[in-house]
């Protein structure tokens, strides 16, 4: 069966009704290892008790890319291959990434207080997670401000794909600008700089809340489709109304 | 619980459990209504004209 035979409303429906279950299930067990894990680690011989934020604050600046990097590609599937599914998982995938891109500014600001001494800073880092929350909120308010669905999805598409440029600059501005954020410790050319003992519970909590994006997503997406479905049949339901 | 600051980490932890919370509750609920209208109009015999080849 061809990739794109795959790519159907209904098949998808039937294919995530069964993964669903599974998939939000295997999220919260990786979750709640994760979080176990975290809560045992040792202290940081500098940040103290702070760095168990470190555990939600970093999955959710990654995911917060991640999910970004998912409606480029999305946007890519409604402009050059105008795919319905493609669509349905950009608009769902929307909500979803801006509140993991306010929770990554939210626990970022509570954790730079007692370690830098301020919430907020202009710098880099921060500033660009900003323009990326911004950016998912320009995306909700471009779809519900155009009321034909295939215009607004277009638009929201270019749109994404001009704002993608903004997912390199988040990741790189610690090393292209002098921030008070700092530099990379997990993903790096010569390895990660973080002792085992705290990149192992972070690597869990990361993977759990992968997991639990996704299947929100795949909810949403869902939910998407039977709304697309019931606009259809509310229109048949007047149509034949008006000519009864 | 976990020393001077304590509350930082409580308030990371619990916004962000609030916050998770209400999008997987929202799209729960999202979803329920929208299958509820559907097969409100299904039960009253409107019907998608692939519906049969969906089945």
């Amino acid at each position: 069966m061809a990739l794109m035979d795959l790519a159907n409303p209904t098949r998808f429906l039937a294919l995530s009704g069964r993964v669903l279950p599974w998939l939000t299930g295997l999220a919260l067990a990786t979750l709640a290892l994760g979080f176990f894990l975290a809560f045992r680690a040792p202290e940081d011989y500098q940040q103290g008790e702070t760095v168990r934020i470190m555990y939600i604050h970093v999955p959710f600046a990654w995911l917060a890319m991640f999910g970004y990097s998912m409606l480029a590609a999305s946007a890519l599937g409604i402009l050059v291959w105008r795919h319905p599914l493609a669509d349905v998982a950009h608009k769902a995938m929307a909500p979803i990434g801006a509140v993991f891109a306010f929770l990554c500014l939210f626990t970022g600001s509570l954790w730079g207080r007692p370690m830098w001494g301020t919430y907020w800073v202009w710098d880099a880092r921060l500033t660009s997670m900003l323009v990326l929350l911004l950016l998912y909120l320009g995306l909700l308010a471009l779809r519900s401000a155009i009321e034909d669905a295939n215009q607004a999805g277009r638009a929201a598409a270019v749109l994404s794909l001009v704002g993608f440029v903004n997912v390199p600059i988040v990741k790189f501005s610690v090393d292209w600008w002098n921030t008070l954020h700092q530099p990379a410790s997990v993903f790096r050319m010569d390895g990660p700089t973080i002792h085992a003992s705290l990149l192992w519970p972070l690597m869990l909590c990361a993977l759990g809340f992968t997991l639990l994006m996704l299947a929100l997503h795949m909810a949403a997406m869902r939910n998407e489709i039977y709304r697309r479905r019931l606009r259809v049949l509310e229109a048949r339901a007047a149509a034949e109304a008006a000519y009864a | 619980m976990f020393g001077e600051h304590g509350f930082f980490i409580l308030a990371c932890y619990g916004v962000s459990a609030f916050t998770l919370g209400a999008l997987a509750l929202w799209t729960v609920l999202d979803g329920r209504g929208v299958r509820r209208r559907l097969d409100e109009l299904e039960a009253r015999g409107v019907r998608r004209r692939s519906a049969g080849r969906d089945a």
